[in-house]
This record gives C-alpha cells, structure tokens and sequence, in this order.
C-alpha cells in the first residue's frame, strides 16, 4: 500500500444471499483516497454505494459476504480484523454519517445524553463534555443547542437530526470521514455550510473523507476526486475535473446529461437513461451497462471490459474508453 | 383554476420541555412555534413547492394538511371541507382522499411487512380488499419501475432509491386527488429522480392531481413547480410563480436561499448572497422582521416592526421592508 494514501481498495467482491440467489452487489471495486482529499462517490441508486461502505466499516448485512479483495486502512487490512478491533477503529479513527440518522440517534434518549455517552473515551468532567456538544451543536446550526439537549430525536426535524449526526461523527475527529448522502435533508444555504465544515476539517486536521451523494453539484463542489459507480462495479474514476469536464464512461455521460441543474430551460420532462439495471442474480456475460448503452459494440455483450487508465489517474470500464469523445 | 386546498393563518406548537423542566431551565415559554400563521392555496392541477431553511416547519404544515398534527389555529379547507377540528373517525375516512410521501423513506415502511404486504395495505385500510390485490400490486410496482421480484422483499433488502419507489407506489395506491410529498426524491440519483419526477407529471396530466411537493432541491422545484413558497422560521416569508421567484425574488431570504444552490461544474463562478450570525432562538424569536439578524439589509425599522404582506401581480406576495428589485 502507498503512504500517501489513507484507504485503498483492492479487488473487493461482495455478494448477498437472496431466494433469487446469490447477488453479486460489488465486483472487482477498486478505490483509493488519497491522504487529506476528499473523494466523491455517486451513481445509480442501488448500484452499492452503501454496501461499499458497510464493508469497509465492517458492518455488512448478515446474508452478505465478502468473497474477495483487500480494504486497507493505514496500512492495515480490515478484513482481517476482529468485530472488537473494527469497534475500536469505528470509534477512534474512522467516522461514519449514515444515510438515515436514526441509524446513529436512539430514539428512547435525548441528544445531549448521546453526545455526551459518545465521548466515553475522553478523561474530561462531564460538563465540559456538554459544553462540547452544545458547541458542536450550534456549528452545525441548531437554534438553542444548550436547552435542546434535553430533547429526543422525534423532535427535531429531518434536517436537524441529520446535522446532529454530522456533529456526532465530527466530535471524533477522525482520520477518516465516511459520509453517506449527509446533506440530502438540508436546504442550499446549510448544504453550503456543511460543505464549508467538511473542508475545514480537512485543511485543520488533514481529515480524509468519502463522500457520497446525488447531488452533482454538492461533489463538484466539495470533492478532489470522483469515482462513478454502476451496477456493482466502479464504472469511472479521475479528477473532479476529469469526471465533470472529460467524462469517459457512457454511464458517467448520461448520468451528467439527466441532472435538472444542466437543464436551463424548465421542462416537465425530465431526461432519464431508457431500460432497467440488470438483476445482479443474472449477469450478463459482457459489460454491465451494454442494456443502455448508447455507444455499445459487438464486444460489449461478449467480453466484460477491463477497467483502463487511458489517461492519467484517469480510469473507466470501457471497452470504448479514451474513444469516447467528451461534452 | 378552482381552488382544492386553502390554508387561511395555520398556527401549530410543540412542547419542547415539561412544565418542571422549563422551570429549572428558565424557559418561560417551552413551545416551539413550529408553524406561525400560514396561508396558502392550491388550485386544481397544480404543482406547488415548499421550500426553506431546514427546520423551519414543512414538514410539521405538512402532517397538519394529512390530519397528523392538529393546528392551535386557523382553518385548512380541503374541496370546501374543513379539516381543522375534524372528528378522528370522520379523518381516518378522509385520508383517503390525499396521498402521503413521507421524508424517511425506510423508516415509514413497517420493517416486518413484505413489499407485497405494504402496498396492499392501503386498499385493507380503505375497505378495498374486494379488489384483486395481487394485480393491484403489480400494476404499482411496474409503475414506478420495479421489477416483480420485489413483491417478496422486505423493506432492509432495498437500497434508499428502491424504499423511496416503494412510496411512491403506496401514495397513489388508491388514485387520490392531492399528493404530498414530502422530499420525495432524496437519495435517488438524477436519472431515477427524473423518472419518478415524470411519472407525478404523467399522473397529473391523465387524472388532474394536484402536488404540494416539499424539497430543498432547488433543481427539482424550478422544473416541476408552477408556484413555490418560501419558508423561513415557521411563516412563509415569500410565494409566487416559480419562474418569477428564480428570475426576480423580493425576499433576502429567497435570494439567499436560491443563490445558495451548489452548481454542478467545479470552475463554476460562485455568487452567493451569504447570510451572518447564527440562527435565532426559536424560544426568544428575534422582534420586528425574524430574518433581520441574519439579513444583509437589515436597519432599524427592521428590527422594530413586523413586515406586512405586499402583494405584487400574479399572486406574488413577500413580507420585507426591503424587498429587492422593487422600487
Ligand atoms: N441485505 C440485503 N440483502 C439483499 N440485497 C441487498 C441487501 N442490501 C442491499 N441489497 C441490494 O444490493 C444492491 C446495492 O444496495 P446498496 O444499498 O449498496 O445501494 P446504494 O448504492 O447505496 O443505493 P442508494 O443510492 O439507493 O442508497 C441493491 O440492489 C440492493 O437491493
Ligand atoms: N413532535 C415534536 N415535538 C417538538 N418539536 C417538534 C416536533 N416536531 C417538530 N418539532 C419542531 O418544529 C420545528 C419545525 O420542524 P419541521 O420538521 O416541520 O421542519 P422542516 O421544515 O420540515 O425541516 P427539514 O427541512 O429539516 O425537514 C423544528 O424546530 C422541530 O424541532
Ligand atoms: S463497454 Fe460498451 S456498452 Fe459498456 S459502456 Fe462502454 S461502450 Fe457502452
Ligand atoms: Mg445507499
Ligand atoms: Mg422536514
């Protein structure tokens, strides 16, 4: 594993059992953060973006299993590590915004005794542990932090209990940030905030992060690097700037071409990519998104494509790729 | 247009600590006004959107139109019926009449029903069960676009988009006349955002639906919406055509929000109204305008008194002492 890098992964395959059979949620998934970057995931829903994280946090579902690969952290796989370990690296190095927030809130406990419960670690008296979370609290906008403290999760609004699980997963200060759509319940003005937040944390404290989100213009904005996903496989990865300005994959292309925000004149018709993600039970036997693919060849359907550098620090999963002319 | 919902000056609190508690804490008033004194209407047809800070009570005027929390004042008309004060029975009947998306797509599916089961749901609710509710199932899962196989899943077994399709597909089970939705295209990727989009559309044009759709997708209203209001601290603070309110918004507040708007293109030129301070206590709400302490134009007379209703052409309407672009 490279030093400079904080996460890589190599290889990983990850199945579910299902009635239907053995689905295979992610094949061959390769990443790589960069220490101190921020690296943007999106893709279609379903596609196994939350399955990806679970498995680097060791939190898969119990009918999942990782059939192959490696996850390194810091220099460490954490396949091979015990559920104890995994709880350790969860809670000291590794912070998690998941994309419901009640995954992380209880609902039978108000916040401040959760804020407070989270820094167990810490050898502090308890009212500087409060005096943290309120001031955690009120970075991330919520009016009247000290008297709220008393309340429980149903009395926030969705976007209130979303900013209260990025300000649990801050107070950790992590080396590494996984957040999982962590702005979808929030309005431009706060999004633009968090973002400001996120970066903030990476420049202060050389915090890596892995963000995922549908919003186009949440990762142009906030991410160095972008990986696309499709189907279980990274279909695309580069630059920002490689993926907005010289996107490569077909799937990457049509999926810029449906965001509304590239769309000036309003429309009740939105674009959509035509057809149905292949059931992950049934392969095809040649490139995931052929079914769809405008561009697609004889080869498509005979030969998964292997994923090519076709420029540097530039990858797609193109049989086409390097070929395919850009917007 | 004829009107099918009327919202004349909607009140709805919450208590926020027990009487003891409030006591000890020096809260005088331990309510939080969660909605303060909205009106609005919705024609026949029409698409309207709600947008604002998060927090700012959406989500809480949205279950007082669906009848789950019960307004302190005001009057909520629905086709000349009016809700506020109705008996539970008589409500329990009426719901019927409007489909409900709610924000927490996983959360609002019970975790111990099949797909099949919840989707059935609504017509056992409603007397209905004389229908074939194996075909009714199917019809709706193909009309969001889900593959038939779905039916035997539970709710942990689908990604957020797939939850989020499954709503939709309980909302208009039984063909109501007005849909609320509330965010219900979060954590759905462009693409699949565009076919649910489309597919509200196409219902709406084929039975004469009318939409109240609460997002903090700014793409997604600019599109979909014929009107949108803009709320800010429990009021609306501003409403109009939607077009008119992109091109030419009066309130700070919406030009803020809107400005707001990551774009998707990292070179893109960043031009944002910022807001200043932090946001004001919900239990000491600021006097005069509640925006001023977070608005750039705020002076004196601001801060003293409270902005009437201006009401410009085209049933646009804002409350500032400054509006932009009119003189
Ligand atoms: N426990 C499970 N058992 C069976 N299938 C599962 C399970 N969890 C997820 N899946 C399936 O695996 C695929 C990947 O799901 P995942 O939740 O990782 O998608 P995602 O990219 O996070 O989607 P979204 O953007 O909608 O959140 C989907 O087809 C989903 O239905
Ligand atoms: N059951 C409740 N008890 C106490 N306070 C509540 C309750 N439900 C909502 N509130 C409060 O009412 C206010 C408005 O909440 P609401 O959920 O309507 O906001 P929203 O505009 O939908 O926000 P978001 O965009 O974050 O979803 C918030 O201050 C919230 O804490
Ligand atoms: S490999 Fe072929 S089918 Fe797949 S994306 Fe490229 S051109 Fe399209
Ligand atoms: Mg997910
Ligand atoms: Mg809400």
């Amino acid at each position: 594993m490279d030093a400079n890098n904080v996460l890589e992964i190599r290889g990983l395959n990850v199945e579910f059992a299902s009635e239907r059979g053995r689905l295979r949620a992610l094949r061959d998934v390769d990443l790589t953060i960069p220490r101190g970057s921020i690296v943007g995931v999106v893709g279609e829903s379903g596609c196994g973006k939350s399955t990806m994280i679970n498995s680097i946090i060791g939190l898969l579902a119990h009918n999942a299993t990782v059939s192959s690969g490696s996850i390194s952290f810091q220099g460490e796989d954490l396949l091979q590590k015990s559920e104890r370990e995994l709880r350790d690296i969860r809670g000291q190095h590794i912070s998690m915004i998941f994309q419901d927030p009640m995954t992380t809130l209880n609902p039978v406990l108000s916040i401040g005794t959760q804020m407070i419960d989270i820094q167990y670690r810490d050898q502090i008296p308890k009212a500087q542990k409060k005096a943290r979370s309120i001031e955690m609290l009120s970075r991330v906008g919520i009016p009247d932090p000290e008297s709220r403290l008393d309340n429980y999760p149903h009395q926030f609004s969705g976007g209130m209990r979303q900013r209260i699980a990025i300000a649990m997963a801050l107070q950790a200060e992590p080396e590494l940030l996984i957040a999982d759509e962590p702005t979808t319940a929030l309005d431009a003005t706060l999004e633009v905030q968090i973002i400001h937040r996120l970066k903030d944390l990476q420049h202060s404290m050389g915090c890596s992060i892995l963000f995922i989100s549908h919003h186009l213009g949440v990762i142009a904005e906030l991410c160095d690097f972008v990986i696309v996903m499709y189907g279980g496989e990274v279909v695309e990865r580069g630059t920002v700037r490689d993926i907005f300005h010289r996107p490569s994959h077909p799937y990457t292309f049509k999926l810029l071409e449906c965001d509304p925000a590239r769309i000036a004149e309003t429309t009740r018709s939105l674009p959509t990519i035509p057809g149905e993600i292949p059931n992950l039970a049934k392969l095809p036997p040649g490139c995931i998104f052929a079914d769809r693919c405008e561009r697609s060849i004889g080869l498509c359907r005979e030969k998964i494509p292997p994923s090519t550098e076709f420029a540097e620090h530039h990858w797609a999963r193109c049989h086409l790729a390097g070929e395919v002319s850009s917007t | 247009m004829n009107t099918l919902l009327e919202l004349d000056d909607v009140h709805v609190r919450f208590r926020t600590h027990s009487p003891l508690n409030a006591i000890l804490k020096g809260i005088d008033d331990p309510f939080v006004d969660a909605v303060n004194g909205v009106s609005l209407e919705i024609g026949e047809g029409e698409t309207y959107g709600l947008v604002g800070e998060s927090g700012s009570g959406k989500t809480t005027l949205a279950r007082s139109i669906i009848g789950l929390v019960e307004p302190q004042r005001g009057s909520i008309r629905y086709d000349g019926t009016e809700l506020v004060g109705m008996p539970t029975a008589e409500m329990q009947k009426f719901r019927g009449n409007v489909g409900a998306m709610f924000q927490d797509p996983v959360g609002s599916l019970s975790p111990r029903m099949t797909i099949r089961s919840l989707l059935a749901e609504p017509f056992k609710i409603h007397d209905l069960s004389q229908r074939n509710l194996g075909q009714e199932v199917n019809r709706l899962l193909e009309m969001v676009g889900l593959n038939r196989d779905f039916a035997n899943r539970y709710p942990h077994q689908l990604s957020g988009g797939q939850a989020r399709r499954v709503g939709v597909a309980r909302a208009l089970a039984l063909d109501p006349k007005l849909v609320v939705a509330d965010e219900p295209t979060a954590g759905l990727d462009v693409s699949v955002q565009g076919e649910i989009l489309n597919l509200l559309g196409r219902l709406q044009q084929e039975l004469g639906i009318s939409i109240l759709v609460i997002t903090h997708n700014l793409n997604v209203v600019r599109h979909i919406t014929d009107r949108m209001g803009i709320m800010y601290f429990g009021r609306v603070v501003e409403q109009g055509p939607t077009e008119t309110m992109f091109h030419q918004p009066s309130h700070p507040y919406t030009l803020a929000l809107l400005s707001a708007n990551p774009e998707p293109d990292p070179d893109a030129e960043i031009d944002r109204l910022e807001l200043q301070g932090e946001v004001p206590s919900l239990f000491n709400r600021p006097s005069g305008c509640e925006f001023h302490p977070r608005c750039p134009f705020a002076d004196d007379r601001c801060q003293a008194s409270f902005p009437d209703l201006t009401e410009l052409s085209d049933a646009h309407s804002y409350r500032c002492h400054h509006p932009l672009h009119v003189t």
